[in-house]
């Protein structure tokens, strides 16, 4: 055997060896410590989406990371002293062919799947005013809106369909569709809820528009996630998913607590542009 | 002299150069750490006296912001701080004198005040909800949940105060309430009244400024 | 080519060189500058609306950016940027003007120097003290991120670290390796003598220390909230630390437009005879490649940075929503501009990378036209993807798939490169010298990073990872892991060409091992915080992370010190030691390795003839009667 098949056969062997080792122990011990968790539908699907990004992103980094550890076992100069040539191989057609073949399929399929997964359900993510991936709600219940307002440096929520209330606090029923609709009153936010596998930038005068299905009752954490001013570090709350009727007390408390406050609200609107715009003072 | 020594000479000169440069450097970021005011404790309980201003000192590096100021009981020995150091699980008073007149709430949802430990008194009238165009700033730790608005000096009273430090016989709004301190920790107070005049949207300066409209709640 | 001008002036000694136009009287004419138009003019600028917001907030944008303005003006003025463009208002002939400091001599590196080889080792010292400068910065920001509830700054203070380090970083490199390289090799390796736009070749350079100065002057009007993107409208809300911040990267951007035209004018125009497309070294591609981007994007930088600038000073309201702004527009601006210039950061990693390896391997570049249609396909599709970056930021929800499929078909031409670099490497017999240990550091850092690209670039995962420290690991994995280390393996192959003195080897050893080590150290948990859920640009975080960002820190500690390793592996080899270099240490067969140490002021004393391929490495039987490149006075 030449030495080209030789160090060929014995490369593959190596690379679909540990493919075969690592890949399993990848997908299935590492794969359900994916982020974000099964807080939600949406979260769920981040984590599958993950693992295949993983299952597939592992062969590829194992096969250069062989690959270098081959090469600098196999391909080193012995002797320091020569500066002797290698063979002048400028090329090989057949492999170049195979490799741009095998990679744009990879890469087709990774894009095919992120967008069907992507268009299922929205992935948590902000979808902008018109979005086009509307989870379906579970049966028996209807969407709940809640507008999620970012000011400079707090997140406050206002509940459309229980008379406009806004709290500082937010608590939502489990097993129930809920639809974010998130704007800023003056800079660019992002209301990131980890555990829930939502992020959707606020930005001032759109409504940027997120899906969530939650599941069990759980905290979650509540961050900014776009630099939005000096204590944009300090932009994190916690919020609850509780039990349906859990909930329905505690939005009749909120409204009840927070009456004086709502009547000074402006009406609901998708966004807002309140004043001052200008140099304010 | 040989190349060598030259060379070495130089280098280690440019160390020394590059050193101080890097302490010149480092120095200018430092000083603008904040300080600590401590609550003071009274036989009437743990109070802390603050005040609002329209303009800071003179002296001061921004004599044009606006300012959040600790002082005593009598608006008086005015320090420029915004760290306020409080003991936990205690139940810490807060008085504050509010001498700048009213801009207005950018979110009327901060109209009521939240999180207070027991009423909250304006004036001396027990208040429960303020007009939103009527507060100057607010107060609000919002990692516990306390918000309070303060009301602006009247816009037309003749003895408005001009620049810190000012005294209680200038137009002012005297705002009261109390709050159970958390555990031990670092939070971070800020007002959410886009009260920076001169910067667009009200929320630059002094409002992006540890020591004036913002600044931390140690507990101890 | 045109001639030579005739003899030069006689050379002036001592102090009387200060007499002239160099970075003294261009230090001198910029203070008088500022002066100009920030008091003179700026601060008598009346409006009604300027003069009562200027004395509400106790800033005057108008004064500072005047003062910016005519500060670099007369920055450059000093320098004798003005005098060619004079002579020839007033009727002189064209000429490469040899009274320009043609001479010897430590002092031609203040001046406006029209030596292609000066004006590279002006920008390798110049991008040197910025990039230590933003490490420095980086080093303060990981001090903060010790603890999460002591803070050693002050909370604005924190911001402007980290945007000084994000802006230093990212327009500095830009030039990083473009500057010192480019600047020195394009000429020899294509043939040429000199660029095409020789004075401008200076001019993008001195536009670049100016703009640094500029951010550095942030400091002393309030620092810049925004972070190195600048968004709007929070950096309209800010104090006048972010009119630094625009004029940094105005200069920057027009530094970036006019040196990417210079070498696309070089290329294509002033190769050599029998230096064909096809022959051009790979390095050359890949600067041909960047330049095309930074020709093409940086405009986009400096329209955004311009409108952002109005909005703060003359009031108008591009960004400001609610009165007609949009938030939206300089964000989209930004990333057009955004994202090709990561790619100018990446392309010529790539290009130092392969030109390295068949030197050291022994062997010609493996699939050249592949590396090529990897270099090219990567600089066209850089342009369609940059909504990558806004994916939940509200943009219609139709693009995101196709942004999606955009950004990963990028992975396509990266990964002929990797293909091209593992093959080059195939059967080779590899010496691992301290520029080759760089280079296989940049296989692995730059694998990282394009897998957690790919991660990235897929939606439904972007939804957690967005904003926070994963994209942080991510883009320091390839632009510190990628670019960094291409530089570093470029400073230790050509600087006993470019210097004549070589650096030590075992210094040169630990300075890699330890800042390899270091790198990953440091940047490899950041993943991990990113998976648990910690956003970018934080002062504060959950306490439960204090673990792992102690870890980092003290590993970037660790980096800081790699740094000053190399520092004094350069301080020891350049200054005390001098060990003079041979003539060809490496044993390369390029262009450049032709020529004597020192290469002379002219290069070539005929223009080379090319008519072999530009890696005739490898051993294979030579057709008789063929010349390598022309000689030149110098032995292969």
């Amino acid at each position: 055997m030449t030495d080209e098949r030789h160090h060929f056969r014995n490369f593959a062997v190596l690379w679909i060896v540990a493919s075969v080792i690592v890949t399993p122990i990848m997908i299935f011990l590492i794969g359900p410590g994916l982020p974000p968790g099964n807080g939600s539908v949406e979260a769920s699907g981040q984590v599958t989406d993950n693992t295949v990004l993983v299952a597939m992103a592992t062969p590829v980094a194992l096969l250069v990371l062989c690959y270098l550890g081959y090469a600098i076992v196999f391909f080193r100069e012995r002797n320091p002293e020569t500066v002797l040539d290698g063979p002048a191989i400028r090329g090989d057609a057949s492999i170049q062919f195979w490799w741009l073949v095998v990679t744009t399929t990879l890469v087709l399929v990774l894009a095919g799947y992120g967008s069907a997964r992507l268009l299922a359900d929205g992935s948590g993510g902000g979808q902008g005013p018109n979005p086009i991936a509307i989870p379906k709600a579970p049966h028996g219940t209807t969407v709940l809106p809640v507008q999620v307002i970012a000011q400079q440096w707090q997140f406050t929520y206002r509940w459309p369909t229980y008379g406009g209330v806004e709290t500082r606090a937010i608590e939502l029923p489990a097993n129930t569709l809920i639809r974010f609709n998130v704007t800023s009153l003056d800079v660019i936010h992002s209301f990131w809820a980890y555990e829930l596998g939502v992020k959707a930038d606020a930005n001032p005068g759109v409504n940027n528009v997120a899906f969530v299905t939650t599941k069990g009752p759980l905290t979650f954490h509540v961050r900014c996630a776009e630099l939005c001013g000096v204590w944009h570090g300090y932009m994190f709350g916690t919020g609850t998913v509780v039990p349906r009727a859990q909930f329905a007390a505690w939005i009749t408390q909120q409204r009840a607590q927070y009456a004086p406050a709502t009547k000074n609200l402006p009406p609901y609107s998708r966004s807002y542009f309140p004043q001052p715009l200008r140099r304010g003072g | 002299m040989s190349a060598a020594t030259k060379g070495a000479i130089g280098a280690i000169v440019g160390a020394l150069l590059v050193c101080v440069a890097i302490a010149l450097y480092v120095g200018l970021y430092l000083v603008n750490v904040p300080g600590s005011v401590a609550a003071t404790s009274t036989p009437t309980g743990i109070h802390l006296y603050l005040a609002t201003v329209p303009a800071a000192e003179l002296s001061d590096p921004h004599p044009t912001w606006v300012s959040y100021y600790a002082v005593s009981s009598s608006s008086s020995n005015w320090r420029h701080d915004t760290t306020f150091q409080v003991p936990a699980n205690s139940l810490i008073h807060v008085t504050i004198y509010q001498y700048d007149t009213a801009t207005g709430l950018r979110n009327p949802f901060f109209s009521q005040p939240a999180g207070t430990a027991g009423p909250v008194t304006i004036n001396g009238k027990v208040t429960q909800v303020v007009d939103p165009t009527s507060p100057g700033h607010t107060f609000a730790i919002p990692q516990i949940g306390l918000s309070v608005p303060l009301p602006g000096a009247p816009a037309n009273a003749k003895n408005l105060c001009a620049n810190a430090p000012c005294s209680l016989s200038e137009a002012h709004v005297t705002v009261s309430f109390a709050f159970r301190s958390p555990g031990p920790g670092l939070y971070r107070w800020q007002c959410f009244v886009p009260c920076a005049a001169g910067f667009i949207q009200g929320n630059g300066g002094p409002m992006q400024t540890v020591g004036y409209m913002g600044g931390f709640i140690k507990v101890v | 080519m045109t001639a030579i001008a005739a003899s030069p002036p006689a050379r002036r000694t001592g102090w009387r060189q200060l007499m002239g136009f160099n970075l003294l009287t261009g230090i001198i004419l910029g203070v008088v500058g500022w002066f100009i138009g920030y008091s003179a003019i700026g601060l008598h600028l009346h409006g009604a609306g300027i003069a009562y917001y200027s004395s509400e907030s106790g800033q005057n944008d108008i004064a500072i950016v005047l003062g910016y303005i005519f500060g670099v003006i007369g920055f450059l003025i000093g320098l004798g940027f003005a005098n060619y463009p004079m002579r020839r208002l007033l009727g002189h002939p064209p000429s490469l003007a040899a009274h320009e400091s043609e001479e010897e001599g430590l002092f031609r590196y203040f001046t406006l120097s029209t030596d292609h080889k000066v004006v590279a080792k002006q920008y390798m010292i110049g991008i040197g003290v910025f990039f230590f400068v933003g490490g420095l910065n980086a080093m303060l920001i990981r001090t903060e991120l010790l603890q999460p509830n002591t803070h050693v700054f002050g909370a604005n203070q924190y911001l402007t670290l980290v945007g000084m380090h994000g802006s230093m970083m990212m327009g500095i490199m830009t030039s990083g390796i473009l500057g010192p390289f480019a600047n020195w090799l394009v000429p020899l390796m294509i043939g040429s003598r000199r660029f095409a736009f020789p004075r401008i070749e200076a001019f993008t350079f001195w536009l670049l220390m100016a703009g640094s100065v500029i951010l550095i002057t942030t400091i002393f009007f309030g620092g810049f909230q925004t972070g190195w993107t600048g968004y709007q409208p929070l950096g309209a809300q800010g104090t006048a630390g972010y009119d630094a911040y625009i004029g940094f990267f105005a200069l920057v951007g027009l530094s970036m437009t006019l040196f990417g035209f210079n070498l696309i004018a070089t290329i294509v125009v002033m190769r050599a005879p029998g230096m064909t497309w096809s022959r051009l070294p790979i390095f050359v591609w890949a600067t041909l490649s960047t330049a095309a981007l930074m020709m093409l994007a940086a405009p986009m930088l400096i329209a955004a940075l311009f409108m952002a600038g109005m909005d703060r000073t003359v009031q108008t309201a591009f960004f400001i929503p609610g009165q007609g702004g949009s938030a939206y527009l300089f964000q989209n601006l930004f990333w057009v501009f955004g994202h090709p210039e990561v790619y100018v950061l990446a392309l010529p990693g790539f290009g130092i990378v392969l030109e390295l390896l068949p030197v050291f391997a022994r062997k010609p570049l493996w699939g050249y036209r592949l590396a090529v249609s990897g270099m090219l396909g990567v600089a066209f599709l850089s342009f369609f993807v940059w909504q990558h970056h806004l994916f939940v930021s509200g943009i219609n929800a139709d693009l995101r798939p196709f942004f999606m499929l955009s950004t990963e078909l990028i992975s396509l031409p990266t990964g002929f490169i990797f293909l091209c670099f593992m093959g080059t490497l195939w059967r080779g017999r590899i010496r691992f010298t301290v520029p080759m240990l760089f280079c296989m550091a940049w296989a692995f850092n730059f694998l990282w990073g394009g897998i957690s690209g790919v991660f990235n670039s897929d939606v439904p995962s972007d939804t957690t990872t967005h904003g926070s420290f994963f994209v942080m690991a991510h883009f320091h994995y390839t632009i510190m892991g990628g670019l960094v280390f291409a530089f570093f393996a470029g400073i230790y192959y050509w600087v006993p060409k470019m210097y004549g003195v070589k650096l030590n080897e075992t210094l040169g050893k630990v300075h890699f091992w330890i800042m390899f080590i270091a790198f990953n150290s440091t940047f490899a948990p950041l993943f991990g915080l990113g998976f648990l859920g910690m956003p970018r640009r934080v002062v504060t975080y959950n306490p439960s992370w204090q673990g792992l960002n102690d870890w980092v820190s003290a590993s970037a500690y660790v980096l800081g010190l790699s740094m000053l390793v190399f520092l004094f592996n350069v301080c020891w080899s350049m200054l005390v030691k001098r060990e003079v270099a041979e003539v060809n240490p490496w044993h390369s067969k390029s262009a450049e390795w032709q020529l004597p140490t020192p290469v002379p002021l002219h290069d070539f004393d005929r223009t080379p003839i090319f008519d072999e391929d530009p890696y005739p490495y490898g051993v294979e039987p030579v057709p008789a009667g063929s010349a390598t490149v022309a000689p030149v006075g110098g032995s292969t």
